[in-house]
């Protein structure tokens, strides 16, 4: 595992190859209310992309779209070469088993042990024999420093170990992407420095390209190879760590340093008060 | 909007709902019915779905058979308390043990089996999903690429369906010796006399038509109760409303849906 205090590594050699993701002219609407417009974006193989952006700029949206978890408006996301907007239900059903989830809560299954919800996806998805599947597991498990809890339920560990476990179950088939939802949402600074490291040492071991939505600004950069903020479902910024730490942008030398004054709280202030008190319509 | 069309734009609003539910809820039936040959030819369907039949199977059912059991019970007992002197006036107190037999197996045994599993199964089932929608569970499985609708929904259904059947088969019994104790007790009526009473009144015919119906009122349990559950949307109070809604939808459509057999059943002469 990586030491928390270095900078992050290189992205692998073969990074230059087609990106594993591409996002083109990416527009998500909800009923008359559009959260992407236009989105151009692109994910190198065995990158760690970071997406930062306030509540409501669109990054789970983005992050569902690439995850297959929702279809874009308009435009196109291309995954692994092939257009994921355009496949069957049951085209896409194979393509997500290439992709693993990390959910905000962790979502494991409450009524199975952390074994049992490692297996699933496996015995859903493969004839391997249970004794095989037991291995598989017990190495899954094993990566997330776990093993030893495996026949624990949920309930019976703690936020950071759910988190774990959660990502042992994401990892079950092999996945080439990983999506974070906020993985260090509610967990103490420890536990976040442990699960940020078991995000760097499982892209650099076993390659597998990292896409993350925090809202940690130490976790960014630590995590990130690079970073893109997001604001009003638009891209405002996109750059290595020290290049966003450095930006001379209002917008982005306030998210990044969590400044209270600036161009972000400004226009939450622009809403007229008294207007809105005068006005019995709204 | 001008006043006067606004009782137009409700009434419209509520047509609206009423047949996305009813769309929705379509759906979701041919969803089930349309997986569920993979849990019986499909290897790898069997070898998640079984394992989750029997526990639901469990879970609805087994669970179920004490309180089932002494609300049909006791069912029985009012019948026979209730209807014994008026019949004993009449002098055809004899008739008791067929009157609460045809009651029992046509009609209170399914109806009142399934009215307890709605509060029993239907609200848990509905809770248990709606925790699982809250806790990302139900996109996590969608993200692994497994259905929800086979993996929950299944289950839920076919074991709400074969443990109507059955339960309705012990609400009958239970209904039946509920009556005839009482009958003994009020009317000294002998206990073989009353069982021999009740099946030369009872027929095949009245008993298939009951479990026929319960297995109906089975999938309108499980169904709804899935719904309800997987639809909920905002943390701890979309679970309560889901299971309330199922409760009280569940309760009024078995209602409704028993008037219409029995009005089919009594027009084809069944």
């Amino acid at each position: 595992m990586p030491d928390e205090t270095t900078a992050p590594s290189a992205l692998p050699a073969d990074a230059d190859a087609e990106p594993i993701i591409r996002c083109i002219n990416v527009t998500k609407q909800f009923g008359s209310q559009k959260v992407l417009h236009d989105l151009t974006l692109n994910v190198k193989r065995g990158e760690r992309l970071v997406m930062l952006g306030g509540s409501g700029a669109g990054k789970s949206t983005l992050l569902n779209l690439m995850a297959a978890e929702t279809r874009a408006t308009s435009g196109q996301v291309i995954v692994n070469g092939r257009n994921i907007c355009s496949m069957s239900d049951a085209e896409l059903d194979k393509h997500r088993t290439t992709m693993g989830v990390l959910f905000q809560s962790g979502a494991l299954f409450q009524s199975m042990t952390l074994a049992e919800n490692v297996a699933l996806p496996i015995r859903e998805h493969t004839d391997l024999v249970d004794r095989t599947i037991d291995t598989i597991v017990k190495m899954k498990l094993e990566l997330v420093g776990l093993r030893e809890h495996a026949d624990k339920k949920p309930a019976e560990i703690s936020g950071g170990m759910k988190k774990r476990a959660g990502l042992a179950r994401a990892l079950a088939l092999d996945p080439q992407i990983i999506f974070y939802d906020e993985p260090s949402a509610g967990l103490d600074p420890v536990s976040v420095t442990e699960v940020d490291q078991l995000m760097i040492g499982l892209n650099e071991t076993l390659g597998v390209t990292t896409v993350v939505i925090t809202h940690e600004m130490t976790s960014a950069f630590r995590i990130a190879h690079r970073l893109v903020l997001l604001d009003q479902g638009k891209f405002v910024a996109a750059g290595s760590p020290d290049e966003m730490k450095n930006s001379d942008d209002p917008l982005v030398h306030q998210f990044v340093h969590g400044l209270t004054a600036g161009p972000l709280t400004d226009r939450r202030d622009d809403c007229d008060y008294l207007t809105d008190l005068l006005n019995p319509q709204r | 909007m001008i006043p006067v069309t606004r009782p137009i734009s409700r009434i419209g609003a509520r047509l609206i709902q009423l047949i996305t539910f009813i769309g929705a809820l379509g759906l979701l039936f041919r969803d089930t019915f349309a997986v569920t040959p993979r849990m019986v030819f499909v290897k790898r369907g069997r070898r998640l779905a079984w394992s989750n039949l029997w526990f639901q199977l469990y879970r609805v059912g087994v669970k179920s058979i004490g309180v089932v059991g002494l609300v049909t019970f006791c069912i029985g007992a009012i019948l026979a308390l209730q209807i014994g002197p008026i019949l004993d006036d009449y002098g055809v107190a004899s008739q008791l043990p067929g009157v609460i037999g045809i009651a029992m197996f046509r009609e209170l045994g399914p109806l009142i089996g399934a009215i307890v599993l709605t509060g029993f199964a239907g609200a848990s089932i509905a809770a248990e999903l709606g925790t699982m929608a809250v806790g990302e569970e139900l996109k996590a499985l969608r993200s692994h690429a497994i259905s929800p609708v086979r993996f929950l929904v299944v289950p839920r259904v076919l074991a709400t369906i074969i443990m109507t059947a059955c339960l309705a088969t012990l609400s009958n019994a239970m209904g039946v010796l509920g009556g005839m104790f009482t009958a003994n007790i009020t009317q000294g009526m002998d206990y073989g006399v009353y069982l021999n009473a009740t099946f030369e009144s009872a027929k095949a015919l009245d008993f298939v038509t009951g479990i026929i119906k319960a297995a109906v009122f089975g999938m309108m349990i499980g169904g709804l109760a899935c719904f309800y559950g997987m639809s909920v949307r905002g943390g701890a109070e979309g679970v309560g409303n889901a299971t309330t809604k199922t409760v009280v939808i569940s309760i009024v459509s078995l209602i409704m849906v028993d008037l219409t057999f029995t009005f089919v059943f009594y027009t084809l002469d069944l």
